[in-house]
């Protein structure tokens, strides 16, 4: 069985000459099937915590370990996290000039399939996709997120999503930004992904309005680049109610 | 993408299709021939030595001119040249005084002006009225050391058909002149490869003259060389002309490779479409694209569309982009030009390698899928071929 387990993780920062230490010593285990929403106010490091396990070079692993089912993940470079079984639906996805969203999923599904999917095969795969997710087949032909609304960029993130079949999915924010309808549909798109039984979800979030349509199992409220509180469903429930206040405080105080 | 930075919109109404990016001028006089620094003409002593800080010569390196600048740089052979013409094409060698020669467009520049003082010989390929070769007509133009100037004229009798390949390899210092003459009805296609040696110098100004109802395509494509200048130009003899101007380039470490192209819609009712693309890598590659199109008044029904894409793959590479478009009627289908400057940077390379893909195989795919849709217009499989194989080896050196 799949599992991601972060240990003790530290991760600092290069910000106006000065390093910043961002995440201070974060401990998770998510394991194959299971649903864990991170949640936290801006700054709290959720976000940092998302590009660190994927590899994003801006940051700086000084201390703590990773590992996907007892392999070490710092010592992959992006695209091997990546193939092993990790994947980020980024908040902020990039333009790609000149790569059509066609040529980019057969690509990215090569790459982590280990061998080109059978032509005929993938395109309906792609077409049907696409279908559950409301996205026009013309999308295929545009360019990787250009000119892409905000809802359209999320969209492409989870059709990426239910076409690389990861081990683990993080989804960073992929709420914001999304009005209801649109926020339905991704929604919808996620929890396909999670019925197979066999995605561990990190679900980093700043609002708890997307709980409602993707239901975890575990909430852990992210303060002071931490783990402040975990708990059930529930804890989600006590945040809507009394927002992260105390939690800011405590990191104040701490 | 980002927009480049360019001037604004001076004055009076944009025409529908244009686009803010970039000058349109709406002038009584056309500014494009009052800023060069002399008026066009065959003889290169009408024209000053450049100091380089003319409109024409300010983004040319003068000093890796090796002096074709200056009448320094004396010619010494140097260059071979094969041309192979398939049946009912004919190719002459031809002195000065032919009338054929100079036809399509005068020497703007010095350089321009000093190969045409210099050359001995002319070549003339010939297809005659309503030929329609089969094969294309190739030529080969290998640099053996050696400086050279040169002159060729390429002319197609009415409603004649071909596809000529202009292919230049090796290392040379070469300044020439370049004549297409397109009769009524005929098609002409231009391939023009610069697949040059690192240290190879070319400098060429190619005059079009595009014939009534006739149909001009040409597709430049410049790798090599450590400066490549050249100087499409394009004129209508009379209506209903077409003219079609693609544009590839990959610009290496220490390169300049500069294109600088005009379109001057003389005559009413004739089309004009201009696509170049670039990419670009390493210290000091520069990359300089200008692209003129002027409408004169008696211009009437022109549609005219011009657009230069840039990628830049690493830090330390310069592009100059700068599209200029003067209209001097407001009586035409459509005017338009655009241009774009985009990097390929760390997070584009860390979206595409979170997706499982290796960094090398990123590249390859931003830099193919950048220039895929004007190589498959090239419409010739060998050349299409060799140019992606050439792309493929540009970003292998660089990885």
């Amino acid at each position: 069985m799949a599992t991601l387990e972060i240990r003790d993780l530290h991760v600092t920062v290069e910000a106006d000459n000065a390093t910043k230490e961002i995440l201070k010593g974060v401990d998770l285990t998510v394991k194959q099937g299971e649903t864990h929403a991170i949640m936290g106010p801006n700054g709290s490091g959720k976000s940092t915590l998302a590009y660190s396990l994927a590899g994003h070079p801006k940051y700086t692993i000084t201390g703590g370990t990773v590992t996907l089912d007892g392999e070490d993940v710092l010592e992959m470079s992006v695209d091997e996290r990546a193939r092993a079984g990790l994947f980020l639906a980024m908040q902020y996805p990039v333009e790609v000039p000149g790569v059509s969203v066609s040529n980019f999923l057969r690509t990215s599904a090569t790459a982590v399939r280990g061998e080109a999917p059978k032509l005929r095969t993938w395109v309906k795969e792609v077409k049907e996709a696409m279908e559950r997710l409301h996205m026009d087949p013309a999308f295929a032909e545009r360019n990787v997120n250009e000119g892409f609304s905000g809802g359209e960029k999320k969209r492409h993130e989870i059709l990426q999503l239910e076409l690389l079949k990861p081990k683990v999915a993080i989804l960073d924010e992929t709420d914001s930004g999304l009005d209801v309808d649109a926020l339905r549909v991704v929604s919808e798109g996620v929890n396909r992904v999670r019925e197979g039984g066999e995605v561990g979800t990190l679900l980093i979030t700043h609002y708890t309005r997307i709980l409602r349509y993707i239901k975890p199992d575990h909430v852990h409220v992210f303060a002071g680049g931490r783990i402040a509180e975990s708990g059930g469903a529930e804890l989600a429930d006590k945040l809507e109610a009394e927002g992260y206040e105390s939690y800011v405080k405590g990191g104040a105080s701490a | 993408m980002a927009e480049a930075q360019n001037a604004p919109v001076q004055g009076g109404t944009v025409p529908a299709g244009s686009t803010t990016a970039g000058q349109i001028a709406v002038a009584a006089e056309s500014t494009v021939a009052t800023r060069m620094s002399a008026p066009p003409s065959y003889d290169v002593a009408d024209f000053p030595v450049p100091h380089g800080r003319e409109e024409e010569w300010r983004f040319t390196p003068l000093e890796r001119l090796r002096g074709l600048h200056d009448g320094s740089a004396v010619a010494d052979g140097g260059i071979r040249v094969e041309i192979s013409t398939p049946d009912g094409v004919t190719q002459e060698t031809v002195g000065r005084d032919d009338a054929r020669v100079g036809r399509a467009g005068k020497p703007v520049d010095r350089v321009a002006a000093q190969a045409y003082s210099a050359f001995e010989k002319a070549s003339v390929v010939t297809v005659p009225k309503e030929a329609r070769p089969e094969e294309p007509i190739r030529i080969t133009v290998h640099g053996e050391g050696g400086t050279a100037y040169a002159h060729q004229v390429i002319e197609l009798g009415a409603f004649a058909e071909a596809v000529v390949v202009i292919d230049h390899t090796g290392d040379a210092v070469l300044a020439a002149n370049v004549d297409y003459v397109l009769g009524d009805g005929a098609k002409l296609t231009v391939v023009a490869v610069q697949d040059w040696d690192d240290n190879a110098v070319h400098v060429a100004q190619h005059n079009t003259l595009v014939g009534r109802d006739a149909s001009f395509k040409s597709v430049v494509v410049t790798f090599g060389g450590d400066l490549v200048r050249l100087h499409p130009r394009v004129s209508y003899a009379s209506t209903g002309g077409s003219a079609e101007l693609i544009g590839l380039y990959f610009t290496d470490q220490g390169q300049h490779q500069e294109h600088r192209l005009l379109v001057d819609h003389n005559q009413p009712h004739c089309s004009s479409n201009v696509v170049y693309k670039g990419a670009l890598q390493g210290d000091d590659a520069h990359a300089v694209w200008i692209g003129d199109v002027l409408i004169e008044a008696a211009a009437e029904g022109t549609d005219t569309y011009e657009m230069n894409r840039n990628l830049v793959l690493t830090d330390g590479a310069r592009v100059d982009s700068v599209p200029n478009l003067e209209i001097e009627t407001g009586e035409i289908v459509g005017a338009g030009h655009a241009s774009a400057t985009g990097r390929f940077d760390d997070e584009q390379l860390f979206y595409l390698m979170a997706r499982g893909i290796p960094e090398a195989d990123a590249r390859r795919l931003v830099v193919r899928g950048f220039f895929a849709e004007l190589v498959q217009q090239i419409g010739l499989p060998d050349v299409e071929e060799r140019l992606l194989a050439k792309i493929e080896a540009e970003l292998e050196a660089a990885v």
